[in-house]
């Protein structure tokens, strides 16, 4: 059995799809952080089979956790401070997604305009479809969880 | 400031105060011929066009407007590899008003969020072609005497062809109105136009492969040319772009009062002898694409007479 220590201020994210913590651990730019991150792999979930979690000892502004909800927002977000959870975050789709993903249509005017921001919209909240703001392409996440 | 990137920037009533506008144009020529007097409007043009840019340019100098700009890529600073963003920054500093045609889909937002002045978007690749659409309205409208009760077919290419998917979403705003969608099954009408505005709004259509099948029953018929310039693989447009030819045999089929409507350039789509038959309105219509982008500028500049 695999033990890591609890943390004083930071973020447990627990729930996440097995295989995805490292895709997380980038587009939260944790890499970017000086602070202590525990990936756990494949951990046993009651409810998932195999989950993933992260866990990132640093203040709890220091985090844009809206990109979570864009990648799952059936991801546990717990707030710790002072060594205890205070705050049990509900995830929402993003309205706006920035320079995350890319569009992937040739014919869009972010394949030649430099330094323009790759903006995506929700433009369906239920079918959770993203659309690139410039030529309204669609964008399916691939990462969608089949039982959510 | 406000500018024109899509046809539902505008609301139904300010669509209709546009095209009564535009009527009122169409009436009194001469009342607007000095609105824009001292003004000047640039046409930006990346990719050719002779009639969006030259119907511009009758629509500014009708108003006693002036304009300046460029035909192509080649011959504008893009060339030179300058960013739509420097180059509407520039142009803000020569004229009043901008309307730019790329051939990239979202290039005229980009534009708009960099400009000074208004921008009119004269279509952005495959995605929109707002003045061709208010063109198709006032054609309508004028010809038909109402733009809802309609059924409306819209034939050849309606998978690439952005006209086409401007006219439904701005027609699907009033009551009644029927689509027919005739096409061959590589060039039918994309997912996202039939399940989330079509569908998604409980419109009723219809998709047939044969123009013949749905002649008797339209009071509109938007024919549209197979463009060369969106196919990435010049044998798909080969064997596509004849597919519909209308004749004077298939005009037989069609009601008394129906309208032909073309975005024009054709091609081989619409047969010369049609041209001659009353019901044929393309070449109208090219005459309201002027009277609408008069309208259009005076609005967007905000200028009253």
């Amino acid at each position: 059995m695999l033990n890591i220590s609890g943390i004083h201020e930071g973020f447990v994210l627990d729930h996440i799809q097995a295989g995805m913590s490292l895709q997380i651990y980038h587009d939260l730019k944790l890499d970017k952080l000086d602070c202590s991150v525990a990936i756990i792999k494949n951990a046993k979930s009651s409810k998932m089979g195999k989950k993933d979690i992260i866990k990132v000892e640093c203040p709890i502004e220091a985090l844009d956790l809206d990109i979570l909800g864009f990648i799952d927002h059936n991801i546990t977000v717990n707030v710790i401070k002072g060594d205890r959870i205070v705050e049990k975050k509900i995830l929402k789709l993003p309205k706006q997604v920035r320079n995350v993903i890319k569009c992937k249509n040739p014919r869009c005017v972010t394949s030649i305009e430099q330094e323009l921001d790759q903006i995506f919209l929700l433009t369906d909240e239920e079918k959770e479809v993203y659309r690139c703001k410039y030529c309204e392409e669609k964008y399916t996440n691939p990462n969608k969880r089949l039982f959510s | 400031m406000r500018h024109l990137m899509s046809p539902l920037d505008f609301s139904v009533e300010e669509l209709d105060q546009l095209l009564d506008l535009a009527e009122d144009i169409e009436k009194n020529p001469k009342k607007y011929a000095h609105a824009c007097d001292g003004k000047k409007l640039a046409t930006c043009f990346y990719e050719p066009s002779t009639r969006t840019r030259l119907s511009f340019e009758a629509a500014m100098l009708n108003l006693g407007g002036s304009v300046l700009g460029f035909a192509s890529a080649d011959s504008s600073s893009a060339a030179k590899g300058e960013s739509i963003s420097d180059t509407i920054r520039v142009i803000s500093c020569y004229a009043d008003i901008c309307a730019i045609r790329h051939p990239k889909e979202g290039a005229a937002l980009v534009a708009s969020s960099k400009s000074g002045i208004p921008v009119i978007n004269a279509g952005d690749g495959g995605h929109q072609h707002p003045t061709q659409t208010l063109t198709d309205l006032m054609t309508i409208r004028s010809l038909n005497g109402r733009l809802g009760n309609i059924t409306i077919g819209l034939c050849g290419d309606l998978k690439f062809g952005r006209t086409v998917h401007s006219l439904i979403n701005a027609l699907i705003r009033y009551e009644n109105v029927k689509f027919v969608l005739i096409s061959p099954e590589e060039l039918k009408i994309p997912d996202y136009i039939r399940d989330d505005v079509l569908r998604a709004n409980g419109i009723e259509f219809k998709e047939v492969e044969r123009l013949e099948d749905a002649m008797h029953e339209l009071d509109i018929l938007y024919m549209t040319r197979v463009q060369r310039e969106r196919f990435f693989n010049e044998e798909d447009y080969i064997r596509l772009k004849d597919y519909y030819i209308l004749n004077g045999e298939k005009m037989k089929l069609a009601k008394e009062n129906m309208l032909v409507l073309h975005p024009l350039p054709r091609v081989n789509e619409i047969s010369v002898e049609v041209d001659d038959d009353p019901r044929a309105a393309y070449f109208k219509q090219a005459q309201y694409g002027v009277y609408v982008r008069m309208a259009l500028i005076l609005t967007l500049l905000d200028i009253t007479v």
